[in-house]
């Protein structure tokens, strides 16, 4: 993948915009304005915005907790996901499900579940359909070191092997399931070495190194794209806070926390681009002011939303009868098709960018 | 046109929906070269290719779960359970992902799980399981169990129809039964879910069943007309989820007593809700306990005298019709 001047400025960005946004969530849930649990991705964000940005219109992705970044990638609307904190009844699941449990079919958003390594099981039946339907396109699956351990994860990635599913797994290893460290989750080194059990290929890259994480998922990408099935990257992170934020992760040993808070994704890119004279100082200085506007405007957003109607409470267990589209398929956003818009509310899938707040030009290649 | 059989019935249902809707496809365990283990998809391969006739790996998440991926695609995918017990090994699949998907994404979930299920073959604990009470319990799933080879068609065409994640609960012990076999239409039907069907009328009680027990409750019921003099009304409710409250009520109102049969354990079953919902609701027209009869609460056993003594028949109905008569 080329990068020219404007897509590292993007990546930096986004980036940017997704340690906002979880920083602005947690304040939220400090002040108790976000009712559940939070859960975020801090020294994520070179694995998360580097792997999406590989992907290209038509692409799924099928994203986990700690994914906010391959959400805003691909196009998700901060709003939506403000929304869906602080559980407003205009939110993607309108209030029925918290988190980064969102998504949106047709802009090729797999909505996750609390249960972790389930959606895999599920990224292959989206892959499954491209297959069938002679596409071109290709899902991007991602899980993080503990969900590697469960049945779900090893049925997936041996049925996609097995059918040669256009799948791109991206295992993100962040060092800790919760609490629990990676020996005493697995015995292996890297988990990319897991992919040799079902006869694919394996690698392993430095997540915290964005350009890495590009250069190595785009290969993996490329591969899948051309049929040859499916695909590993483990990308080796490190989770800087507690599983959510009620856990202050004081089993991380502190010499443990201080290495990993050295190879900060974010200053590390920021150094880079300052390097090559790309980040300079009043591109900086527009790009927090966006930053800041566009956390600012999806926190009051949601705040002017109203809470869910308790009268609704029995609603949208069933979807109606009437035809349904082909995913992706010309036409399939035709209203004649019950899932061409959120059918309980009639309005589109409210999980993406308004083109007027989201203030990069191109961004996530959409 | 000749007789078909309920197996008949439901692979006719497969094909002629496969060849009408190609979003409609098959995946699960020996479905395809070996046209599955009761050989319900028998020479699918063949007319409708690997793509849309898959054989799985032994892996039921990944069965299930790629049924939910494909169905969220606007996929129509039909995913068999080699036996219905093992849909345990899919479990969560169904009821956290499948059955949550549309109530909380909007994203609507047209799937179809089947396999066989239920006891009387000496299956043992693993391969005779009635396992509607979990789903029963779950919003968001649909579950059918049909008892005749008419319903068997048109119930699972309605299912694959449908736009939510429906169970099609299919009894082993009727899929070759003779005295089950029947004509069907020759042109296209289907038998919508949720209505129940009352299979024979009466003034003196009704029986609320479904799946391999209705055939018992229509022996019952001509025994004890021919013995006892009782005229039973049997309902078949053939959906569990959505339930037929209406055919319900009216049977139920109409005779004023009920007995409720089926295969199930006792305890937590479907038997116990269709208690409740007629206590609550028709406490003014019963001149009689609600009663069950159902299988006792223990694990499914295998030997031949101990599945027979499990498992509710004729003779258990018949004593349970003549104590609940006599109020």
């Amino acid at each position: 993948m080329q990068l020219e001047r404007e897509n590292l400025l993007q990546i930096y960005y986004l980036m940017r915009l997704t340690r906002a946004m979880e920083d602005r969530t947690r304040n939220l849930f400090l002040q108790g304005r976000v009712v559940g649990g939070v859960y975020t991705a801090q020294g994520h964000e070179a694995t998360t915005v580097g792997a999406a940005m590989t992907l290209r219109d038509g692409d799924f992705i099928v994203p986990q907790h700690r994914d906010l970044g391959m959400h805003l990638t691909r196009g998700g609307s901060p709003r939506a996901v403000m929304c869906q904190w602080l559980a407003r009844g205009n939110s993607p699941t309108l209030g029925r499900d918290g988190q980064m449990h969102i998504g949106d079919m047709h802009h090729g958003i797999v909505p996750m579940i609390s249960m972790l390594g389930e959606s895999l099981p599920v990224a292959c039946g989206v892959a499954l359909t491209m297959k069938m339907r002679k596409r071109n396109t290709i899902v991007m699956a991602s899980c993080g070191d503990g969900a590697t351990n469960t049945g779900q994860f090893h049925e997936a990635l041996n049925f996609a092997s097995v059918q040669k599913l256009p799948i791109v797994f991206v295992v993100e290893n962040n060092g800790y399931a919760y609490s629990t460290p990676t020996y005493k989750q697995f015995n292996i080194e890297n988990l990319s070495d897991r992919a040799k059990a079902y006869g694919i290929p394996g690698v392993s890259v430095d997540g915290n190194d964005v350009l890495k994480v590009i250069e190595t998922v785009s290969k993996a990408v490329k591969h899948v794209r051309e049929g040859k099935g499916p695909y590993l990257v483990e990308c080796k992170t490190f989770r800087v806070r507690g599983h959510s934020e009620a856990d202050k992760a004081d089993y991380v040993p502190q010499e443990l926390r201080e290495e990993w808070l050295k190879k900060d994704p974010l200053p590390r890119f920021e150094h880079y681009l300052e390097e090559q004279d790309i980040l300079t100082a009043s591109i900086k200085a527009e790009i927090e002011e966006k930053v800041k506007a566009v956390v600012d405007d999806a926190v009051r957003y949601a705040e002017q939303s109203s809470e869910p109607d308790p009268s609704t409470v029995a609603d949208y267990v069933f979807a109606p009868d009437g035809p349904v589209a082909i995913i992706g398929e010309p036409g399939a956003q035709d209203s004649r098709y019950v899932n061409s818009l959120d059918t309980r509310t009639g309005q589109p899938f409210n999980t993406m960018a308004e083109s007027d707040v989201f203030p990069l030009e191109g961004v996530g290649q959409r | 046109m000749t007789a078909v059989t309920y197996l008949e019935a439901i692979s006719q249902a497969m094909r002629e929906e496969m060849r009408r809707d190609e979003a409609v496809f098959l995946l699960g365990e020996d479905v395809g070269t070996y046209g599955g283990a009761f050989k319900v998809s028998a020479g699918f391969l063949d007319e409708f290719g690997p793509e849309r006739v898959i054989d799985t790996p032994m892996a039921e998440n990944a069965i299930i779960g790629s049924a939910i991926g494909a169905a969220i695609m606007g996929m129509r995918p039909i995913a068999e359970m080699q036996f219905i017990d093992f849909i345990t090994c899919g479990f969560d699949q169904l009821v956290n992902m499948a059955s949550k998907m549309y109530w909380r994404s909007g994203i609507p979930t047209p799937m179809v799980i089947r396999g066989p299920s239920g006891g009387g073959t000496h299956g043992g604990p693993f391969h005779s399981a009635s396992p509607e009470a979990w789903f029963f319990h779950t919003p968001g799933i649909k579950v059918v169990y049909p008892s005749t080879a008419y319903d068997a068609k048109g119930l699972l065409k309605a299912a694959i129809r449908d736009n939510n994640p429906v169970l099609y609960l299919e009894h082993k012990l009727l899929y070759r039964l003779p005295e089950l076999r029947e004509e069907l239409p020759s042109q296209d039907y289907t038998v919508p879910l949720g209505k129940a069907i009352v299979r024979r009328q009466g003034e003196d009680m009704t029986i609320l069943t479904y799946g391999a027990m209705v055939r018992e409750c229509l022996k019952a019921a001509q025994t004890l007309e021919d013995e006892d003099d009782l005229d039973i009304e049997v309902v078949d409710l053939r959906s569990l989820v959505p339930l037929d409250r209406e055919t319900i009520y009216n049977s139920v109102k109409h005779t004023n007593k009920v007995l409720i049969v089926y295969e199930d354990n006792l305890s937590g079953g479907v038997g116990a809700e269709l208690s409740a919902i007629i206590a609550e609701d028709l406490f003014d027209y019963l001149d009689g306990p609600i009663t069950r009869v159902a299988a006792p609460d223990v694990p499914f056993p295998y030997a031949p005298p101990l599945e027979a003594a499990y498992l509710p028949n004729a003779d258990k109905i018949l004593a349970a019709v003549r104590k609940l008569a006599a109020y």
